[in-house]
């Protein structure tokens, strides 16, 4: 019983560790971006990687969801006589929602995950110690352009998967059901709003960037440095990064729309 | 370290097309493009009961936008709702008795306000108020009008 109460009092404190670690980690990646912006080479190197190799998978995705959603809106809205509608109810769940989401979603699988596979084993393989023994202080140096490259890459993704979704609906109504292609993008042009829907979407995905690329690159750096340990890190990656977005996808949404 | 010219190619090509699936969003999908460009001015118009009237509501003549509703508030001594329209400026030859009343678009659509013109010599100007306007209807209302009127008839 008092092994039990002494590991549920550890477990906490561990949280808080974590947690405290986590933002002063934060805080001294941030202090080093002013040096990325001195290096953008850096900066590049670190888009290619975290934002050009994800595109496709993104706009791929973004191509089927759109396509999706064209389908089931078409089957239900056919029954209320308004498939012309159909260019709304795909913009609006793609522009506020799936767009953010889901790219956030596969961007913690496809890039957080590898950003720490390749931090943990940097530090696995002492590759960070070794920076520091030159002086070369490695948050500087290696996380905060990485960090600032997912920072920047997931709203340019996102805005990638909502338009290749918009279209993807649009293949699949206009083409293949027949809705009216005038009324698909001048109903979507009627209803969507650039600050309220386009803008608050690209607000979220923002945020998200900022807390997926974080606990991407945290996990990687404050990894215990063995093979098991690097595998564990990964897969709290993608696990921490998919409730975080989820889990503040309802903050954000409770903010932005909940008022009227 | 050197890079090559490859990556900074594909960096670039891979903002862009951010940056150009940022345009199409806004662009095409949006309504930035049926916002009005030019400057508009302010009309008011008081009505007993606005429906589902919201801020943003389209507001036009002859079936044309012609701009859109900017606020809606309550006056409580005169017990009405006070309505404030946005014209645009190109459309600024609406006679001072054009009436305004609230639609509805299709059986679900949203509301809108439609001015009909009148026939005096007078133009709105910015700031003045539309005298003669017409209530959204009320489909309790209207129903409960219906049964009354039948059981009158039934006596």
């Amino acid at each position: 019983m008092i092994a039990w109460i002494r590991r549920l009092g550890r477990t906490g404190i561990d949280f808080f560790e974590k947690l405290g670690r986590g933002s002063l980690f934060l805080a001294a990646t941030l202090v080093g971006l002013p040096e990325v912006l001195r290096r953008p080479r850096l900066l590049v190197a670190q888009m290619l990687s975290v934002g050009v190799l994800s595109l496709l998978l993104i706009a791929i995705s973004g191509l089927f969801v759109g396509m999706v959603l064209g389908l089931q809106g078409y089957n239900t809205l056919v029954d209320f006589d308004a498939e012309e509608s159909l260019g709304v109810v795909v913009a609006l769940s793609i522009v506020r929602e799936l767009g953010p989401v889901v790219t956030a979603l596969l961007f913690a699988g496809r890039a957080g995950s590898a950003l720490t596979a390749e931090i943990g084993l940097m530090k696995a393989t002492e590759q960070l110690s070794g920076m520091e023994m030159m002086a070369v202080d490695p948050v500087h140096r290696v996380i905060a352009p990485r960090f600032l490259a997912g920072f920047l890459s997931m709203p340019l993704l996102a805005a990638v998967f909502g338009a290749v979704g918009i279209y993807g609906g649009y293949f699949v109504g206009v083409g293949l059901l027949g809705v009216d292609e005038g009324s698909y993008w001048a109903q979507m042009q009627a209803k969507v709003d650039l600050y309220e829907d386009v803008m608050n979407g690209v607000i979220k995905s923002l945020v998200f960037g900022f807390v997926v690329t974080w606990i991407a690159v945290f996990e990687g750096y404050d990894t215990v440095p063995t093979s098991e340990g690097v595998s564990r890190a990964t897969t709290r990656t993608v696990v921490h990064s998919a409730f975080a977005v989820l889990a503040l996808d309802f903050v954000l949404t409770a903010l932005m729309f909940g008022k009227d | 370290m050197k890079q090559s010219k490859t990556t900074e190619l594909l960096v670039g090509m891979f903002v862009a097309a951010g940056l150009a699936a940022l345009f199409v969003l806004a662009m095409q999908v949006s309504n930035l493009s049926t916002l009005s460009q030019g400057n508009s001015y302010q009309l008011k118009a008081r009505f007993d009961n606005i429906g589902g009237l919201k801020v943003r509501s389209p507001v036009t003549a002859g079936g044309v936008r012609v701009g859109r509703v900017a606020g809606i508030e309550y006056d409580d001594q005169r017990y009405q709702a006070v309505v404030t329209l946005l014209v645009e400026d190109k459309y600024d030859h609406f006679p001072d008795d054009t009436s305004a009343s609230i639609f509805t678009a299709g059986l679900l659509g949203e509301q809108y306000i439609s001015l009909d013109p009148g026939g005096s010599e007078e133009y709105l100007q910015d700031g003045s108020e539309i005298e003669i306007t017409q209530s959204a209807l009320v489909l309790e209302k209207l129903v409960s009008k219906f049964l009354f009127s039948k059981t009158s008839e039934g006596k």
